[in-house]
């Protein structure tokens, strides 16, 4: 019953060095997106400018150098996002070429399509334009940045996630998933979502950004920004309707752990102002992003299950 | 429901930050699987590994806190099955549906834990948990020993070859952390694992519940001089099996970019799925045959002089061949078997039964054909070990597909069932035995109406074989009219 340790190889100039648990992390994503390059007909990577889709747009670039990302990439437009993250997802998709779909919230509430929530909150409402855009364009995979380790629902859910053409998901219909064997077959009118990120926790992805020394919006490190409290978190003051009269701005420093919708994505105090920092105070904290900034999670036990059973990715 | 309330599982956070700081940038990466029913304390175990490496942050604890008390449970302890059982239809119905995946990591190393449930559905789960796992811990009560459940899963990590098994002897805390039980357990289980063709097995004595032994080394086990199970999941050798096989690279994608910039740029990307590609590799294409050599590794990083499994590369090759998606790239001088007559033993994922004849589509890496099931001709019972052999092609009886009875039809595989299959393609494939080529002999069986996964399959003899050896006669493909 003893154990012998691994002899590692030598890395020479000949010989490969080991791959460590990033380059496994890597490897992988990049091998998913080729998958769905050489399977599908119409892929579209879902880029929000938050850190996940950074760095699956990062992936997208290594999986098919020296040719550009042959997908568009597609952003849900909330109407409530903050100027800083649009800033930057303009500027990414010119610098890199791409093609960018917007599927537009506000415009699917002036349609009539979806209806404004008594709360407030946009994050729900991204489904209908969501789903109406993959249909108008045909996608067939859509490239989403969720992780297993996000959520309790997400921690089910294969790498290749078949949605009907209602977009919802079935935990029951899952398809199996063995060895890196991704059935990606699908019905017309059916597509699937794909998670290259799925086995990467929340301190991989920054210290990949880190180590990649991939570039982020400013809201994610410290700022002055003026906040209100609301359910525990520092709400962004601004014109979507926060806060209410009962409700008093403050200036703080804070920064974000995720970037979604103002309405519903907390700020946390923090003096966080680089990469190296984040890592240090996401290491030491005791509670997950989605615990910390999400209120629209907090909803239910089964809240963002609800949500995906509905089409949300 | 009878969960354990762990006494060392209290209300406070624990101490040591989450994601031990270590030297990360050097840390790798182990998939290891779990296997042990309910009552073996397996929803226990892996709680305790995720909360005593600091994996458990404060709001996911205090959610099951909170549905903990929701459900009745025990004074202030937590019940650690819902840190695992996530969906809804779970926890209301009690059901676990499929597999879950959990992370959690040391200094040393991180791990993806293939949380496969002990249900019903346990074949199937366990054959996709122990796909990809480098390890199994298979888990057994110390007070019930090596049952069937035990053999079963045995079996099951012999079939899937998972290069290394650890024997988790839980719930020694109930037999007074007595040294001989644990011992003769131990026996009893290697003893199993020889016939079956396990590698070596390590034992480790433990105690879910309180701790013993898994990341914190026991004071009352002071006979067991061996490594804590954290410990031997920190120290087995990672990837080292698909490291030392020979070349395997299923072409992906052709990358041509055809910018001005690269225009006559042609390079072929994958993933090297077993040993290394080498700039100067000569390297034959299957299955058409055509060889060449290897003139660049390219990433978006930088060339590279030489890629190991299982990084991504893009492969530039001397000459001009006709090299697409589903080809593979082998070592020039190596014979490999292609071919378009498929034996090998299968796992059927699905309710609807398999029926002969039934048009299916094949994929092996990265290529996809047609096939035709020509035939059922073993079943192996996983509880037993014995195997259901038929000599001839069945012509008396009918299958109902649609029976998703659990009784044993005719000739056929239900859901769960593990049986030998004979199927034709319509193209050849490379055939690589998965008892040597894990990585590459891995086969699925996909519907083409629907596009479900209808079974997983492994290529050449494999533990049934050894249980129930291929008959001799080989005429099946005679007349077949394919």
């Amino acid at each position: 019953m003893t154990t012998t340790l691994p002899t590692d190889t030598p890395a020479t100039a000949a010989g490969p060095a080991r791959l460590t648990q990033l380059d496994a992390l890597e490897s992988e994503g990049i091998h998913v997106m080729r998958e769905v390059a050489g399977e599908f007909e119409r892929p579209v990577l879902l880029f929000s400018g938050g850190k996940d889709s950074i760095v699956m747009l990062h992936l997208a670039r290594k999986a098919f150098w020296p040719a550009p990302v042959p997908f568009p990439v597609m952003h849900v437009d909330t109407g409530h996002n903050f100027p800083e993250v649009i800033e930057y997802r303009d500027r990414v998709v010119a610098d890199l070429g791409l093609r960018l779909v917007v599927a537009s919230v506000q415009e699917a509430i002036d349609d009539g399509r979806v209806v404004e929530l008594p709360g407030g909150s946009r994050n729900p409402l991204q489904t209908v334009p969501l789903l109406d855009a993959i249909t108008a364009h045909r996608f067939d995979a859509v490239f989403g940045g969720g992780r297993r380790d996000e959520e309790k629902a997400r921690a089910k859910e294969r790498m290749f996630s078949l949605r009907d053409e209602f977009g919802q998901w079935d935990p029951r219909r899952q398809r199996p998933e063995l060895w890196d064997l991704y059935n990606g077959r699908h019905r017309p009118g059916e597509h699937v979502r794909v998670f290259p990120l799925s086995n990467w926790t929340e301190l991989d992805v920054w210290r990949y950004i880190e180590r990649e020394r991939i570039e982020l919006p400013a809201i994610y490190f410290t700022h002055e920004r003026d906040v209100f409290a609301r359910d525990g978190m520092w709400l962004t003051a601004g014109s979507w309707g926060g806060p209410r009269p009962d409700e008093q701005v403050r200036r703080r420093r804070v920064r974000y752990r995720t970037v979604g919708d103002m309405s519903c994505t907390g700020a946390v105090d923090s003096t966080a102002g680089d990469v190296a920092d984040v890592i240090a105070e996401v290491a030491a904290s005791r509670l997950t992003e989605r615990g910390a900034t999400r209120a629209d999670d907090r909803a239910s036990e089964a809240a963002m299950e609800d949500r995906k059973r509905e089409g949300y990715f | 429901m009878g969960t354990h309330t762990p006494a060392g599982l209290t209300r406070q956070a624990p101490a040591a930050p989450a994601g031990t700081p270590g030297d990360h940038t050097r840390r790798d990466l182990l998939r290891l699987a779990t296997a042990g029913s309910v009552d073996d304390g397996k929803s226990t175990l892996i709680g305790r590994l995720l909360y005593d490496t600091k994996s458990v942050l404060a709001d996911q604890l205090s959610a099951v806190e909170r549905a903990t008390a929701a459900r009745g449970g025990e004074g202030s302890g937590v019940d650690l099955a819902l840190l695992t059982d996530g969906l809804r239809a779970e926890r209301e119905q009690g059901i676990t549906i499929d597999v879950a995946y959990r992370y959690f990591s040391t200094a040393r190393r991180a791990f993806v834990l293939a949380d496969t449930p002990g249900h019903v559905q346990y074949t199937r789960n366990m054959v996709t948990g122990a796909s990809t796992a480098e390890l199994a811990i298979v888990l057994v009560d110390a007070r019930k020993g090596v049952l069937e459940q035990t053999r079963r899963h045995a079996a099951l990590t012999a079939l899937l070859r998972v290069p290394h098994v650890v024997l988790a002897v839980n719930k020694m805390d109930l037999v007074d952390f007595d040294e001989s039980t644990f011992r003769s357990i131990a026996t009893q289980f290697a003893d199993y694992a020889r016939v079956l063709g396990l590698p070596t097995v390590h034992a480790v004595p433990l105690s879910a519940l309180d701790g013993d032994n898994v990341v914190e080394r026991s004071g009352r086990t002071p006979w067991y001089d061996g490594p804590t199970l954290l410990e031997l999941l920190e120290s087995v050798p990672v990837a080292r099996d698909a490291a030392v096989e020979p070349l395997r690279l299923p072409v992906q994608y052709v990358i041509r970019p055809r910018t001005p910039e690269h225009p006559d740029y042609r390079g072929y990307a994958g993933k090297v799925a077993s040993g290394v590609v080498r700039v100067g590799d000569d390297v034959r294409v299957l299955p058409s045959g055509r060889t060449s050599r290897v003139v660049g590794l390219d990433t978006f990083d930088g060339p590279l002089a030489a890629a190991d499994a299982p990084r991504s590369v893009t492969v530039r090759l001397a000459d001009d061949l006709d090299v697409a998606r589903g080809d593979v790239l082998v070592p020039a001088d190596e014979q490999v078997a292609t071919g378009q007559d498929l034996v090998g033993t299968v796992c059927w994922l699905t309710e609807r039964r398999s029926v002969p004849g039934a048009r299916v589509l094949v994929r092996v890496g990265t290529r996809t054909v047609r096939g035709l099931l020509r035939e059922v001709d073993a079943r192996l019972d996983v509880d037993t070990l014995t195997v259901e052999q038929w000599d001839a092609v069945d012509t008396r009886h009918t299958i109902d597909a649609t029976d998703t009875s659990a009784e044993a039809a005719p000739r056929s595989l239900g859901l769960n069932a593990i049986g030998r299959v004979r199927l034709r393609l319509a193209e050849p494939v490379v055939l690589d035995d998965y008892a040597t080529h894990r990585r590459t002999g891995g086969f699925l069986v996909v519907d083409p109406a629907d596009g479900s996964t209808l079974a997983a399959g492994l290529i050449g003899p494999t533990l049934l074989d050894r249980l129930a050896p291929v008959r001799a006669d080989d005429d099946w493909l005679a007349g077949a009219g394919i």
